[in-house]
């Protein structure tokens, strides 16, 4: 199988960690060669985090390049179109509605951007927008926005509810595992 | 068993099968995780040394003492631990010792970026280059095996891509191993007579190891065409591979120093075009070119920054697949900031406010250099801020300056900055930041914490005594969120003709022992608008209809904005009576 790839987008400190925890192990699981790249360092201070996930017979670069990726999934709007370029033509967005405002537009030299979904469509990319932190919220967890949007992106990646189930279990720690379950559904079926 | 491991758990995992006892390092990304990982072994006695050079030191006596050792670091943390370094190499080692050192090519958390390879060179130490995770395994366990063969430590370089990168790895099981120690004059009192007697030794070393490198499983040709012969290593390879696949035959080096010469020149002589493809400085390339070869490399090639698929694709001319377009709208940049709560920001704001020339440093402070604070005029290296202070200050500019300074950047390279200023006078004002952590790399313990890697109880060095104990009279402690404090004690000691030290003391915000206060709010109709408040930089303040608004979600309650309002809008949390 050819080399497909996701890409994970957010601000530091959202907890892209986990989500690509998880989608690692979901991979591995399945018997695929994997390879997981993020940078660390800034990670924490609000600035904009990347992680690269890779899987297919066999993987090379750990990185994906512009234009490579078969997903984008974005923990925030600004940073989804940010990475726009990296995204196959008719490449698939999924995204958090949340926006998060960086400092340019705090301190008013720059303005977030408006109608950022439609604007993405209509550079070729197919765009599934979700209220996460609303969902996550509704589960029992701000933190919980990670799971909701992996539980979303499940709809696309052609993966078995049963594997996405078993990572889950193996990647959460018990006591958190009712509410991420939750997490997972109200992203996959909302 | 199979394992989706970070280049850096990998490359513990190897040291840990191997039998490392003794791990000695000091953070720096993108190595930290490596020792971080060694710390959760109860078989490795692993610590958090004050900096690279003592790092190399303890793992030197360790193995002087025949157990198999290690140290780690950042690119620029090996300039630091250079002195030992280059005279280990003369010493050679008892049991195996392993120095891991993570360059940093695109400078994604560093301030240059230099290519360690030289060190190898210089020091006349091989090194070795994994390309993945599983590399980092089997590298780390042969780079034992290779430095008790040849009696000298073995350099494991990595670079960010591998360091910071997931891939699956074949874990297997420890093993013991230790030597006995006897006393050997002649191999480790390194003073003239013997010295003397080491270096033919080491020369005749590398020559060993050239012919080691010659017929050993490091180095490998991955038959392909041979229109186009390829020589690589590390992540480089990887993009290589992913470009050509079997459209090039690709010469992967596993060991960069010394290099397989007869190897290199019998593919060379195998192929029609030879391109050396390798980040940042050309040590192959020139390597090849003093062989007498036809070789292609930096004339292609970037000595600046990382590389990837799409740039090697770029290069040879392929063609690369268009993604969708770039949007049109401007998109804001992410630069990243001080947290909310940093205690950094209310003392960085006070030597803004009183415009002074502040000399930086090393850690998260640094981010005090950008807008809106722009209190910083230079940082250059761990511990420059001070000791540059004291030159500064002799060169009479007029201005009146300060040095910054973290609490662990201090003890790893400050105090001797500071015993300068003591002992050979100037009227030189040093500020520690003293957050009770070491914060950019990601909260590692140090000496003036009280806790060690484990988190277990520890020494802990008193900053007021040592400051005092090394001759400084005026010592004093200010909280950074106490802006009116800051202002009268910074401006006190910068105006008094004598060295000073203030400590600004407050930990982390991020600490798990920091609880935040709950959000401020804001009084709407209190608030006019006058964005005095917004000069601090502040992630959880912003101007929405022309009013400050706080996010509740970031805003931890320092309680700094609340000090700048001078019409009381911003309310912290009122304790009900």
């Amino acid at each position: 199988m050819e080399t497909k790839n996701i890409m994970i987008v957010g601000v530091g400190g959202q907890g892209s960690l986990l989500a690509s925890k998880l989608l690692g192990r979901l991979l591995l699981n399945q018997g695929y060669d994997v390879k997981v790249s993020e940078v660390h360092g800034m990670s924490q201070r609000g600035g904009s985090v990347v992680t690269y996930v890779r899987y297919g017979d066999k993987v090379y670069s750990p990185i994906i390049d512009k234009g490579e990726a078969d997903f984008i999934i974005s923990f925030e709007m600004l940073e989804a179109a940010r990475n726009l370029e990296y995204l196959k033509k008719d490449g698939i967005v999924v995204v958090n509605t949340q926006q998060i405002d960086p400092m340019p537009v705090i301190t008013g030299n720059a303005s977030y951007p408006e109608n950022l979904p439609q604007k993405m469509e209509a550079a070729g990319a197919k765009v599934d927008a979700l209220d996460a932190l609303s969902l996550a919220c509704e589960a029992g967890s701000p933190k919980a926005v990670n799971i909701v949007l992996m539980g979303r992106f499940a709809n696309y990646l052609g993966i078995s509810d049963e594997a996405w189930q078993e990572a889950l279990t193996q990647c959460v720690p018990t006591k958190f595992l009712e509410l991420n379950r939750k997490a997972f559904d109200l992203g996959k079926n909302s | 068993m199979k394992k989706l491991l970070l280049g850096n758990d990998a490359v513990a995992r190897g040291l840990y099968e191997a039998g490392c006892a003794v791990a000695s390092s000091y953070p720096g990304t993108p190595s930290t995780e490596i020792t971080e990982a060694l710390a959760k072994y109860d078989d490795i006695f692993s610590e958090w040394a004050p900096n690279e050079k003592v790092a190399m030191e303890v793992a030197f006596g360790a193995a002087l003492g025949g157990k198999r050792s290690f140290c780690g670091m950042k690119h620029v943390g090996l300039n630091v631990a250079a002195d030992p370094l280059f005279t280990i190499s003369y010493t050679g080692v008892n049991a195996g010792m392993v120095i891991a050192v993570a360059d940093d090519p695109a400078m994604h958390s560093s301030q240059n970026e230099q290519d360690s390879r030289h060190y190898a060179i210089a020091a006349k130490i091989p090194m070795l280059e994994p390309a993945d995770s599983s590399d980092c395994l089997e590298y780390a366990k042969l780079a034992y095996a290779i430095s008790e063969e040849f009696d000298t430590p073995v350099l494991l370089r990595l670079c960010t891509r591998i360091a910071h990168s997931q891939s699956i790895t074949e874990i297997g099981e420890r093993i013991e191993i230790g030597k006995p120690y006897t006393k050997d004059a002649a191999k480790y009192v390194m003073m003239p007579a013997y010295a003397k007697l080491k270096h033919p030794i080491v020369e005749k070393r590398i020559k060993d190891l050239q012919e080691y490198a010659e017929t050993n499983s490091l180095n490998r040709i991955e038959w392909g065409s041979r229109s186009i012969g390829i020589i690589t290593s590390g992540t480089s390879y990887q993009y290589a591979k992913e470009v050509f696949g079997d459209e090039a035959s690709i010469l992967k080096l596993g060991m960069v120093y010394p290099l397989p010469d007869k190897t290199i020149c019998d593919f060379a002589a195998a192929v029609d075009r030879l391109v050396v493809i390798e980040e940042l400085d050309p040590v192959i390339e020139n390597q090849c070119r003093a062989l007498g070869l036809k070789v292609e490399g930096k004339e292609i090639f970037s000595l600046i920054g990382e590389f990837s698929q799409n740039l090697l694709a770029e290069k040879f001319g392929r063609s690369i697949s268009a993604g969708c377009e770039k949007l049109e709208q401007e998109i804001p940049n992410r630069p990243p900031v001080m947290c909310a709560g940093c205690p950094h920001r209310g003392l960085f704001y006070t030597l803004m406010k009183q415009k002074l020339t502040v000399l930086g440093d090393i850690g998260c402070y640094t981010l005090g250099a950008v807008a809106p604070l722009s209190a910083m005029d230079m940082t250059l290296c761990m511990g420059a801020s001070i000791s540059a202070l004291h030159g500064f200050n002799h060169a009479d500019t007029g201005k009146k300056a300060v040095a910054v300074i973290g609490d662990s950047t201090f003890m790893h390279s400050g105090m001797t900055g500071l015993a300068d200023i003591a002992y050979n006078g100037s009227a030189s004002t040093v500020i520690i930041l003293d957050n009770s952590i070491t914060g950019m790399t990601g909260h590692q313990q140090n000496p003036t914490t009280g806790l060690n890697i484990k988190g277990d109880p520890a020494g802990r060095i008193d900053l007021e005594a040592l400051c005092k104990a090394i001759g400084i009279n005026r010592v004093r402690v200010v909280d950074p969120y106490n802006l009116a404090q800051n202002a009268e004690v910074i401006k006190e000691e910068v105006n008094i003709d004598e060295p000073s030290v203030i400590i600004s003391r407050r930990p982390c915000a991020l600490l798990k022992t920091v609880k935040p206060k709950p959000a401020l709010t804001v009084d709407v109709d209190a608030c006019k608008g006058c964005k005095l408040c917004m000069r601090i930089g502040c992630p959880a303040i912003s101007i929405k209809n022309d009013k400050a608004s706080v996010d509740a979600t970031l805003c931890v309650g320092c309680g700094i904005c609340t000090q700048l309002c001078a019409f009381d809008a911003l309310q912290g949390y009122q304790e009900e009576v």
